[in-house]
């Protein structure tokens, strides 16, 4: 039994009925977009992971949003230092609580140690100091809230943008598509450090997400969440359809649901009767210049990877997960 | 209360942030700050030091796990040299503005390219404004005893600023010297344990590095500049109290013949006693000259350079750094500036000398006050003259 198999053994769930988290480490008042799905899912995780907690953000919406001095949206400790380093910051937190731990100037209380950063500071100019500190081993949480861009500089393409989109820098015009390459797979990169605990999850079924969230902070060693965030001023979508869009994410098998508990994949949502692609794709107008071929490109794709994806589940004799998460019901 | 012994100046170093007794250490390899590291990392392995070493994947994380470190309340060192320096110079403007005592020793080394793992001062230059306290060894027992002071210093709540202690990569790092190394008491009695201000604790939480909007930000960069300000008397008592303690008293600026001298070479790091052996040799012609070295050089000791020059005719400025598209060396051009307001200023003029590893000899020192005094006629068209160069 691994070393999170082991901690999560104790684990019990929230569900909608009782045991959802009263915490709200992250306060209202911030100043982030209407229907800004980053900042719902950032809400989210932090309200099960609960106040006894350090967090290092990376540069991006989530902390310009929540720190414009004199105010603060934080209710926990927090630190912002640069773009590319939040894991390595996390890395320093951590480490220099094990010194004054160990040599007795502070009390253990368990805190948690977490970085936050949204795609770019992870899949592209932080992505030396996330691997630094999972092959480390820090005890840590690693959350990655993925926009598909680098939305606070004005929605610049990431390597984390999704084939096809349109971006400030990946414009589609008469010789380019918008964005030409597939999304890098940051959660199967974040799990081939062989760490305890990698899962994905969604602001559209906030009873996973933060049962995730809790679970990476129970697990001893570095856990790795990337969370879908939709955000509408950068993807062109009506604010009500935020939580519609990531929905349809995981209905259409654009973005899986899944958990790496100590190398062992699991579904988190077995989706029996998947959406066409296209449902995601329209209400989105940054694909809308998307053809009728391109969108069978796409669909193509995201079969082949949602294969490669039960492959991996049923290599470990994972059993698919109840198709309906209690939030649906 | 002390022994000396013979030891290689990067390991009596080591000793130094051992006696320190660092919570945290991150560091990256990179030649010729080494064998600091791995003198580290072998003592926390031994169990000498209790610290947890962070083998990190770069400098730029080295320094961003040190900031995470003291901003959780730990004593941080790293070490580092140019091409660590430039890779994480990003975060070292963050760790000044966040007021973190971070202590970094910097074996210095000449920037790339082209590529040169030898000695020159490009790399202190690189962080010169970055709101860094910097001080220059000369020899190896002052590589040591500045460890102790520059905790000492950075640490207190009157400063809260990061220091890097310089020293000349190979010509001091790997060199072996006759150190005094203290007994733990003796750094004991020096310097207390880290009592942060303020850190990230749960029970007290606070918001760290928030956006600076252009209504404030003008208004934290006073607040950091009258810190760097404050902090000169601090680093004064420091080093007061550390010659009250052994013996061995610094200033920011130290002198030798200078008292009568028509002519001062001004010289940073380990060149300042090969300089005092060009000065015994002129002196023996009766040629009245003195050096003058800088031991402080954030902030900037503008009082004591003033008042060690003020009375010379001639002044050598020594930059081991190509300042390109400049008037001259940054040593040379804040000296020069230093004098402007003032009534009476001596000449000023620059000596590039010793790039990337190249060696400045007593034959060069010589040469440089000899050329000074056909230079003080004003027949020149450059402010500055690079030294032993082939044409």
């Amino acid at each position: 039994m691994g070393t999170a198999t082991e901690a999560l053994k104790s684990f019990k769930g929230y569900n909608l009925k009782k045991r959802l988290p009263l915490e709200e480490p992250l306060a209202p008042g911030h100043r982030a977009c209407q229907g800004c799905g980053e900042v719902l899912a950032l809400r989210q995780v932090m309200k099960a992971i609960g106040n006894n907690v350090v967090v290092a953000s990376a540069t991006g919406c989530m902390e310009i949003i929540t720190s414009p001095w004199p105010q603060t949206a934080w209710r926990v400790p927090w630190i912002h230092v640069a773009f590319e380093n939040a894991a390595a910051v996390a890395s320093g937190v951590e480490v220099g609580y094990k010194a004054l731990i160990r040599k007795g100037k502070i009390k253990d209380e368990k805190t948690v140690f977490m970085a936050v950063a949204g795609d770019g500071g992870t899949a592209d100019i932080g992505i030396q100091a996330l691997s630094g500190a999972l092959e480390r081993g820090h005890n840590f949480v690693y959350l990655c809230v993925d926009n598909e861009a680098y939305m606070n500089t004005g929605i610049q393409r990431s390597s984390s943008t999704p084939y096809g989109a349109m971006t400030t820098t990946s414009p589609p015009g008469k010789k380019s598509i918008g964005q030409r390459t597939w999304k890098k797979d940051m959660p199967g990169i974040a799990a081939a450090h062989h760490i305890p605990y990698v899962a994905t999850g969604s602001p559209a079924y906030p009873v996973d997400l933060m049962n995730k969230a809790r679970k990476a902070a129970m697990v001893e060693g570095p856990a790795y969440l990337h969370v879908y965030s939709p955000c509408c001023t950068g993807w062109r979508l009506a604010p009500e359809l935020s939580i519609e869009a990531a929905r349809l994410a995981v209905e259409t098998l654009v973005f899986p649901l899944y958990e790496v508990i100590d190398g062992r994949w699991v579904l988190s949502k077995s989706i029996k009767k998947p959406k066409p692609v296209s449902e995601y794709l329209k209400p989105q107008r940054r694909f809308r210049h998307l053809t009728e071929d391109d969108i069978a490109t796409i669909q193509a794709e995201v079969n082949k990877r949602w294969e490669e994806l039960l492959a991996r589940v049923a290599q470990d004799g994972g059993e698919p997960a109840k198709e309906e998460s209690p939030e649906t019901e | 209360m002390a022994k000396r012994v013979a030891m290689e100046v990067s390991i009596a170093l080591s000793e130094a942030v051992k006696q320190a007794n660092v919570d945290v250490i991150a560091a990256y390899p990179i030649t010729p700050q080494t064998h600091i590291v791995e003198h580290l990392s072998e003592l926390v392995a031994d169990g000498e030091l209790d610290a947890e070493f962070v083998p990190v994947e770069s400098e730029h994380s080295a320094m961003s796990s040190c900031v995470g470190a003291a901003a959780a309340g730990a004593r941080t060192f790293t070490a580092t040299s140019s091409q660590g320096l430039a890779l994480m110079v990003e975060i070292l403007f963050i760790t000044s503005a966040l007021r973190l005592p971070v202590v970094m020793a910097m074996a210095n080394r000449a920037m790339s390219g082209p590529i040169s793992i030898w000695n020159d001062h490009s790399d202190i230059m690189l962080a010169r404004e970055t709101g860094w306290i910097q001080t220059v060894a000369e020899n190896g027992q002052e590589v040591y005893d500045l460890i102790f002071h520059a905790y000492r210093v950075a640490e207190d709540h009157g400063v809260l600023l990061p220091i890097i202690v310089n020293m000349d990569g190979f010509t001091l790092s790997h060199v072996v010297e006759s150190i005094e190394i203290f007994d733990q008491d003796v750094v004991d009695r020096y310097l207390k344990s880290y009592e942060p201000v303020l850190r990230l604790d749960p029970k007290n939480p606070i918001t760290m590095g928030p956006v600076g909007m252009p209504e404030v930000y003008t208004e934290a960069k006073k607040a950091q500049d009258e810190a760097l300000k404050a902090s000169r008397p601090v680093i004064l008592q420091a080093w007061k109290e550390f010659g009250d303690l052994c013996g061995r008293y610094y200033k920011p600026v130290e002198t030798y013949r200078t008292e009568d001298a028509e002519t001062i070479l001004v010289t940073m790091g380990s060149i300042g006693e090969t300089a005092m052996t060009a000065v015994d040799n002129l002196r023996e012609k009766g040629e009245k000259v003195g050096v003058a070295r800088v031991r402080l050089y954030r902030p900037f000791p503008m009082r004591e350079i003033v008042e060690t020059l003020q009375g010379a005719k001639r002044v050598g400025v020594v930059d081991r750094h190509m300042a390109f598209g400049a008037n001259q060396g940054p040593l040379a051009m804040e000296i020069c500036s230093s004098f402007y307001y003032a009534a009476q200023r001596p000449f000023v003029y620059n000596f590039i000398a010793g790039l990337g590893g190249r060696d400045v000899t007593v034959e060069n020192f010589e040469e440089m006050v000899s050329d000074l005094e056909s230079l003080e006629s004003g027949k020149f068209s450059e402010f500055y003259k690079i030294i032993n160069v082939r044409e």
